[in-house]
């Protein structure tokens, strides 16, 4: 073994191997807590395109939500009791949890009402989200920032009692999979429960024939156009509780354009597990696992030969490594990962069709 | 074209502006307790007031309007050649980036070398590096049908790191206070007019001609608003979508990268490490506005460099953030997207019906198939 380890090449590859297990190891709740933004955005996209609906403004509506989210929960922290219930719930965070909800409702409903109703074009609209979330938040955060406002704190992660942790094993999987804030619990069973009821239930076969053929949904009586505001809808809660998630789960601040991105990565996560809510929460754990070995390598850098490789490494590297993972993906699975037929197709009732 | 289309041409971005301008007063007005302490129902006034003066006000307000929309003009451009291929080139911030910061490094290099050389040279650098980043999408569309959109936007935030890592690393000036790329020295563009009237004033007003006859009189142009209309048709008639894909963003590309080092050359002088800017998403407002068309590019630019010249003023002498400028902007492209909404509002009798480019991007998102 140890000669295998001083061949240059192979001794590095199996070195880096041996790291990567170890990080996913030692850091597999923060894997699963940084891939819950773009578990969830990949989620929101997932309704809205099944149905047939391109939504580039994950981003935009995860970045209003963000900011609903935070603000409220400030402002309602000045005249609210804050004591703390289960999972650190207070009454101004959970105010700020329907808050950031709603907001991510609304701004979907902008979406919704332009490429479904307007019929205009739908990465225009979700790139008028985008651009609209990040100038507005950023002028009110700018303006709300002037007056120090205070935070209402964030939400805290469930604890499991010491002796089930301690099972070898099982333990271990279940402190990973468990102790998080309430917003990574409720995507790990969102996304459950949509994969069933997209293959199970009258609800997904609808979705899946309106994203498929829309026309032929609606000779069977499918209402189209509702069926898609309806999912478009419930996309937005979706994309508001990842918003939600950076402003009262995992931080309790709001800085201009803090999505950074976040919500792009959820769309190549949708692609990359081939438009089902399974296979993109997987692809999103792919990504909050290149976001958890950049940090990694900065704070417990590997020993030896492979310490020394990756430090030579810039750390701007590691920073844009979910980018560059996004896309090696995109080019690489795209051709073999096939959309809903009508994404991204306005629909157009025959009977007011010109 | 006739005097009528025109007419119907601009209508709808100029009501677009007008109702933009309604919106942003009610949002100066929602948020006037954050700025003067009460609901001030004449601070829309004031702000309007100074941006007009701050842009319009001075002879040289009047030229930081044209330097400001000198940048902004190329990305439009940038953007809008891609929308004739059918094309969303959301990457002009990378592209952009890239550009600048090519620009700063070989500026620096030759700062002590004769100033035609120095220039030249420079803006040569820029140029290369837009295309190249250019191109990586176009090539990832062409060959493996990796959606621009998608990529461009992950290029974006690989060009931020990427400048971060040169300018803290092995472009870092030794000296400077903060992290910055040394001055590019002989390479500063020189100013031609007013207080900073650049040279890259020129590069804007010299593209829009040179984008109208390529795209609407030689043959490349007529591929590329071929292949934006109908793929298959262009593939029928001999013509290959993967190669005018792979053109067009290299262009689009090579467009931004000079934005980018007239920013650098002709303003800053150096690259700084946190280099903050937003022509790139300012470019897709401009395109919109300017409907695709270079002509109406000139003026889409020129409005909103009037709004990023005067927005200084604006928030000196009214307290609203020049981050109203984003809103602004926002609104308006909400607007033009929901043309729908313009036409019931004003009264407005719809055009022809009419394939616009602004309504054929995401048709390829769809099919995700090779062009």
């Amino acid at each position: 073994m140890e000669a295998i380890l001083d061949l240059p090449v192979i001794g590095l590859i199996l070195q880096f191997i041996g790291y990567l297990v170890q990080v996913v190891v030692l850091n597999g709740g923060l894997i699963i807590t940084l891939s819950t933004p773009i578990g969830l955005g990949a989620l929101c996209g997932f309704m809205n395109e099944r149905s047939g609906v391109v939504n580039i403004g994950i981003e935009g509506m995860m970045l209003a939500s963000a900011f609903g989210a935070w603000y409220v929960a400030s402002i309602s922290a000045g005249f609210l009791p804050d004591a703390a219930g289960p999972l650190g719930f207070t009454l101004p965070l959970l105010i700020g949890l329907l808050a950031g909800l709603a907001t991510g409702v609304l701004v979907s409903l902008a979406h919704a009402w332009l490429s479904i109703t307007v019929r205009a074009d739908q990465i225009i609209s979700g790139t008028i989200i985008n651009i609209v979330a990040l100038g507005i938040t950023g002028y009110l955060a700018l303006l709300i920032s002037q007056s120090s406002p205070r935070s209402a704190g964030n939400l805290s992660a469930l604890n499991l009692p010491q002796p089930v942790t301690d099972i070898p094993v099982l333990g271990w999987l279940l402190a990973t999979f468990l102790e998080h804030g309430p917003i990574t619990l409720s995507m790990l069973v969102v996304v459950v429960v949509l994969q069933v009821l997209l293959y199970r239930s009258r609800w997904g076969l609808r979705t899946r024939a309106v994203g498929e053929h829309p026309r032929a949904a609606e000779t069977v009586g499918i209402d189209v156009i509702a069926l898609r505001y309806r999912n478009v809808l419930l996309g937005g809660l979706l994309a508001g509780l990842a918003g939600a998630w950076f402003t009262i789960e995992y931080g309790n601040s709001f800085q201009s354009g803090m999505t950074n991105g976040r919500g792009f990565i959820a769309l190549a996560a949708l692609i990359f597990g081939r438009w089902t809510p399974l296979g993109s929460v997987g692809a999103a754990l792919l990504f909050g696992l290149a976001d958890t070995f950049g940090r990694a390598i900065r704070q417990t850098p590997p020993a030896g030969d492979l310490g020394a490789v990756l430090g030579a490494i810039p750390p701007q590297v590691f920073a844009a490594l979910p980018y560059i993972v996004t896309i090696i993906v995109l080019a690489g699975v795209v051709g073999r990962s096939i959309p809903p037929a009508a994404d991204g197709q306005p629909y157009e009732r025959e009977a007011t069709a010109r | 074209m006739n005097l009528r289309r025109t007419l119907s041409l601009v209508t709808i971005p100029l009501l677009a502006i007008v109702l933009a301008l309604i919106v942003g007063a009610v949002v100066i007005i929602a948020s006037s307790p954050l700025v003067s302490g009460h609901l001030d129902l004449v601070l829309p006034l004031r702000a309007y007031a100074a941006l007009v003066s701050g842009a319009f006000g001075t002879v040289n307000g009047l030229i930081q309007t044209i330097v400001s929309a000198s940048p902004l003009i190329l990305a439009g451009l940038a953007v809008s050649i891609g929308f004739k291929a059918g094309l969303f080139n959301i990457g002009a911030q990378g592209q952009f980036l890239v550009g600048a910061v090519a620009a700063a490094a070989v500026g620096a290099g030759l700062a002590h070398a004769p100033a035609p050389v120095a220039i030249g040279v420079s803006i040569l650098a820029a140029l290369v590096a837009g295309a190249v980043y250019g191109f990586i999408p176009g090539f990832l569309k062409a060959f493996t049908g990796a959606h621009e959109v998608v990529t461009t936007i992950m290029l974006n935030y690989i060009a931020i790191q990427f400048v971060a890592y040169l300018i803290t690393g092995p472009l870092r000036a030794t000296g400077a206070t903060f992290a910055r790329s040394p001055s590019v020295g002989a390479a500063e563009l020189p100013v031609l007019i007013g207080r900073n009237g650049h040279l890259g004033i020129l590069f804007a007003l010299v593209a829009v001609p040179i984008a109208w006859w390529l795209l609407y009189r030689t043959t490349i142009g007529f591929e590329v608003r071929t292949v934006g209309a109908n793929p298959d048709a262009a593939r029928y008639a001999g013509m290959s979508p993967r190669w005018i894909v792979i053109a067009t963003m290299t262009v689009c590309g090579l467009l931004a990268g000079l934005a980018g080092a007239g920013e650098i050359l002709g303003i800053t002088g150096y690259m700084p490490a946190g280099y903050s800017t937003n022509v790139g998403f300012d470019g897709i407002t401009v395109a919109l506005l300017g409907r695709a068309n270079p002509i109406g590019i000139l003026f889409g630019g020129l409005l909103l460099g009037a709004m990023r010249a005067g927005s200084n003023l604006m928030q000196i002498q009214a307290g609203v953030p020049v981050q109203m400028i984003d809103v602004l902007q926002g609104v308006i492209l909400f607007f033009l997207a929901a043309e729908l909404v313009v036409r019931y509002v004003f009264r407005v009798r719809a055009a022809r019906a009419q394939v616009t480019e602004l309504q054929t991007v995401s048709r390829s998102y769809g099919q995700q198939t090779t062009p």
